[in-house]
């Protein structure tokens, strides 16, 4: 869970920034994007790199929902009879939540790459305009579009609260004063991470990308 | 004051089980939750009933023998509190108690509220002692342990087995306990020899009864009536990697 977690969150980053040149002007944000596609280029023909890169996220998703439906799994086995009465969250609620936020999180993802990457679902959908079908997408007209990615991005702001402090315990974070820190850590990024996120948007919603 | 309770009653561990409701009244604040118990036992035994079976022992605290799941609570509301130490002052007149036996697989239901916890013993087994006989007590500053240590280990003995751990886990793990007694023996001098291959043979045992996988989840340091602090899962997080990562014979005792 940790490691592919991990590979997972570097990705977020590497997103995260790439969606931040979007204030850059249209130009600029179009040229990042065909950059993309000749990353590695001359070693690696056309779209290659981005494809390599693509096959290893598919990989630590798959291996990501292994190991989290692995433990699902064992978790249900663990306790075949259930409690008449549970008393609601104790420890956090980020925690509790890692499931069906997961599951939530995996459809928006599938949702996402249909709207933004292949144009399935694009009011504009033209690959060689990736600025326009941003603006297009985050429409005021289509506000249900930004509700809907803010309530996921959310979603994946409780899953990395969580994640990213267990992912450290997993590998070994042992002090208390440690913990406190990893917890700190955990809050901040996620945060910021998901004001990154949503900074995008909520800037084409305002008017303040168009 | 007077309470309504909702008890599982189970004949055995056949048996398929069911909440019973029954009425207590004329219940002091100042009675324990198991002092509770056997005045409603007294009564059932008056009336010609079964009496509800449930663990004990100490009553002050320190056995880790009772273990009940108080409205959802493992050892009822009261944090840092075994149930025989939980008093009727946390409840008000008139309230419906739900008392139900710890959950898991590894803990068959034997009787009512009685449940079965030879899982614990076994992870002990397997490997949660020092094969060597260290004598009584070394000289202080013959072997010196640093203070921090110290109180870590201290802290994570001061588990009693209770199995709260488990039982408010979403996932059924006991891997709270099982912390607490790998990092109870890793942290001083005399653990260290069967550091590696204690932590291998004790995680394996866990897996083995039946228990789930820890997810960092947090609700068993809440629920522990001795605060064993999450972080030591962290510990034994850390030992296990060390140990898979050194390779060789890691079969317990070796």
């Amino acid at each position: 869970m940790a490691v592919t977690g991990i590979v997972l969150v570097l990705f977020l980053i590497a997103h995260m920034l790439g969606n931040l040149k979007i204030f850059t002007g249209a130009v600029s944000f179009n040229h990042y994007a065909e950059w993309l596609r000749e990353l590695g280029a001359p070693l690696l023909p056309g779209v290659w790199a981005l494809w390599i890169l693509r096959i290893g996220l598919v990989v630590a998703v798959v291996a990501h929902i292994w190991a989290a439906t692995t433990l699902a799994v064992r978790a249900r086995a663990a306790r075949p009879v259930r409690y008449a009465h549970r008393s609601k969250v104790q420890g956090s609620y980020a925690a509790r939540t890692m499931r069906w936020g997961g599951v939530i999180i995996l459809l928006f993802v599938i949702y996402h790459i249909l709207d933004l990457t292949t144009g399935t679902l694009n009011p504009v959908g033209d690959p060689t305009r990736p600025y326009a079908n941003v603006v297009a997408d985050f429409a005021p007209e289509r506000w249900y579009v930004t509700l809907f990615y803010t309530l996921a991005i959310v979603t994946i702001g409780f899953h990395l609260r969580h994640g990213v402090f267990s992912a450290l315990r997993s590998l070994g974070q042992q002090t208390p004063r440690g913990e406190r820190r990893a917890r700190a850590v955990a809050l901040v990024f996620a945060v910021a991470l998901c004001a990154g996120y949503l900074v995008v948007p909520f800037a084409v919603l305002t008017g303040l990308v168009s | 004051m007077n309470l309504t309770l909702r008890i599982w009653r189970q004949s055995g561990p056949q048996d398929k089980g069911r909440m019973v409701t029954y009425k207590v009244d004329d219940v002091s604040p100042d009675m324990s939750f198991l002092e509770m118990l056997d005045v409603l036992n007294e009564r059932l035994i008056l009336a010609g009933e079964e009496p509800v079976a449930f663990d004990h022992d100490c009553r002050e605290g320190i056995c880790g023998m009772c273990g009940l799941m108080i409205n959802g609570n493992a050892h009822g509301p009261q944090r840092g509190t075994t149930a025989c130490q939980l008093h009727m002052r946390q409840f008000s007149d008139g309230d419906t108690i739900d008392i139900e036996p710890w959950r898991a697989r590894a803990f068959p239901v034997i009787k009512d509220l009685v449940v079965d916890r030879d899982a614990f013993d076994r992870i002990i087994a397997a490997g949660g002692y020092v094969t060597a006989p260290t004598g009584s007590a070394p000289e202080a500053h013959s072997t010196p342990v640093a203070k921090a240590n110290a109180d870590a280990a201290f802290e994570s003995a001061a588990c009693i087995g209770c199995g709260a751990c488990v039982a408010a886990c979403p996932n059924g793990s006991g891997m709270l306990f099982t912390a607490a007694k790998v990092t109870q023996l890793s942290l001083l001098p005399q653990g260290q020899p069967e550091r590696y291959t204690r932590v291998i043979g004790m995680v394996d045992a866990h897996d083995e009864a039946g228990f789930g996988g820890c997810t960092n989840a947090g609700e068993c340091t809440v629920v522990c009536p001795k605060g064993i602090p999450l972080n030591t899962i962290g510990r034994l997080n850390r030992d296990y990697l060390a140990a898979t990562r050194k390779g060789g014979s890691n079969t317990p005792g070796s």
